[in-house]
């Protein structure tokens, strides 16, 4: 990862127009982060004790059922946001995450980022705002995969 | 007696040979048609009325080369008993040909600048002659990126074509499917999240949409969210294609009859139909 990390959420989309302020509160829960293909970043159940930033690469949301082993559910790649259980009570992962490829991410710390939430509400409204974007545009994805359209007529 | 040319009398089909088939996914084929010496000019878009004697007869897209004349490749899905018995049609068999009909893809309006082709399910068949068009002719347009998505891996078509699309520098192809299945490595996800994912200049850019009437629907929205011009988003309608001529009317949709005026429409001419649930 080239540049510093305060650079690189600054020049993200997903936190386009927020503050240079704001851009450095997150940058102090920031890291940087890589994982090998195959790597597991997250299990199911675990603690949700972070979110990423996926920066490059390509990583697969998966559930496991008895008898038939992985299922993807989604994949994620570069530019995409990894992980909102961190938000919201129980704050336990619903699914895996494992890197399909090698993967570069920025990982910020869900403990940080909920202190900074709650010293800072106007912050806390700027980042659920993107949050809430990516959850309904999810949300919508997942409605349409569940109709099924290209299935028999 | 000379048989009906479907050009003087678009209402008689003539009967061609099928030249061969190729069994593209365990539901779908793609038959090669011999039509007379001469061939079948066609633009990319158009669609042919296919009959099955004494079965019925159906719209089906050309998904041929336009380049290429002397064969009128058609992709069919057996979802019904008129597309059954055409899927099951064998080289030699005779099948029921008119056309072609409606109009094409805005194929000029893409020249110099970035195409999106983006695509769902069989929704590909009409889009390749739109692939093999701008191939032919591959400097005249700017990045041309293939957005293709399907149920399962299981139901992406065309996809030794696709494989070479992808080992070449020509077109950059994204594929999504809502689905994996064990030993898919790739995305799985909609249609729509690849156009994030594509480089182009939305200023400018042509979308050519083809796929379940929803999934257009949600592309278009992700195409205008992402800077699209909806005057340059081009969709294909579907509705009860019967006569092909604007004769019949069972095609009609709003003020357009799909057969005639379409089945290639600009989003920004049917703004309100769009969103209504039945017309």
């Amino acid at each position: 990862m080239t540049g510093t990390v305060f650079d690189t959420l600054r020049e993200h989309e997903f936190f386009a127009d927020l503050s240079d302020e704001d851009i450095g509160i997150l940058s102090a829960c920031a890291t940087p982060a890589a994982f090998a293909a195959g790597q597991v970043i997250f299990r199911e159940g675990g603690p949700a004790d972070a979110c990423y930033l996926i920066l490059r690469g390509d990583v697969a949301l998966e559930v496991t059922t008895p008898g038939r082993g992985a299922h993807v559910v989604q994949t994620l790649h570069g530019g995409d946001i990894l992980g909102w259980s961190w938000l919201f009570p129980p704050r336990r992962w619903m699914f895996d995450a494992q890197a399909l490829t090698d993967t570069a991410a920025i990982r910020l710390d869900a403990r940080c980022l909920r202190a900074a939430i709650d010293a800072d509400h106007e912050f806390g409204y700027q980042l659920l705002q993107r949050f809430s974007q990516v959850m309904t545009a999810r949300l919508q994805a997942a409605r349409l995969q569940l109709m099924d359209v290209y299935g028999a007529p | 007696m000379a048989l009906p040319d479907p050009l003087i009398a678009p209402l008689v089909p003539a009967w061609w040979p099928v030249r061969s088939v190729r069994r593209e996914l365990a539901d779908t084929v793609t038959l090669e048609i011999e039509p007379p010496p001469g061939g079948l000019v066609f633009e990319p878009g158009q669609f042919t009325m296919l009959s099955a004697f004494g079965i019925g007869e159906i719209p089906i897209s050309i998904s041929g080369d336009p380049g290429a004349p002397h064969a009128l490749v058609q992709t069919i899905r057996s979802v019904g008993p008129v597309s059954s018995a055409l899927t099951a049609l064998r080289p030699g068999d005779r099948i029921g040909v008119r056309g072609p009909f409606g109009n094409g893809w805005p194929l000029e309006d893409a020249r110099g600048a970035d195409v999106l082709v983006v695509a769902g399910g069989i929704g590909l068949a009409p889009l390749r002659p739109v692939l093999y068009t701008i191939l032919t002719d591959r400097d005249a347009y700017g990045r041309v990126s293939l957005l293709y998505g399907a149920r399962s891996p299981s139901g992406l078509l065309y996809l030794d074509e696709i494989r070479g699309w992808m080992a070449g520098l020509d077109i950059d192809v994204l594929l999504t499917v809502d689905r994996g299945e064990p030993g898919w490595h790739g995305s799985v996800g909609v249609v729509t999240d690849l156009i994030r994912r594509a480089s182009f200049e939305p200023a400018g850019t042509t979308a050519f949409v083809c796929g379940p009437e929803i999934m257009m629907r949600f592309t278009k929205q992700a195409l205008e969210s992402a800077g699209v011009d909806e005057e340059r988003i081009a969709v294909s309608m579907e509705r009860n294609m019967a006569c092909g001529v604007g004769l019949c009317g069972h095609c009609q949709f709003g003020p357009f009859f799909v057969c005639k005026d379409g089945p290639v429409f600009r989003c920004s001419d049917m703004v309100e139909l769009c969103w209504l649930k039945e017309v």
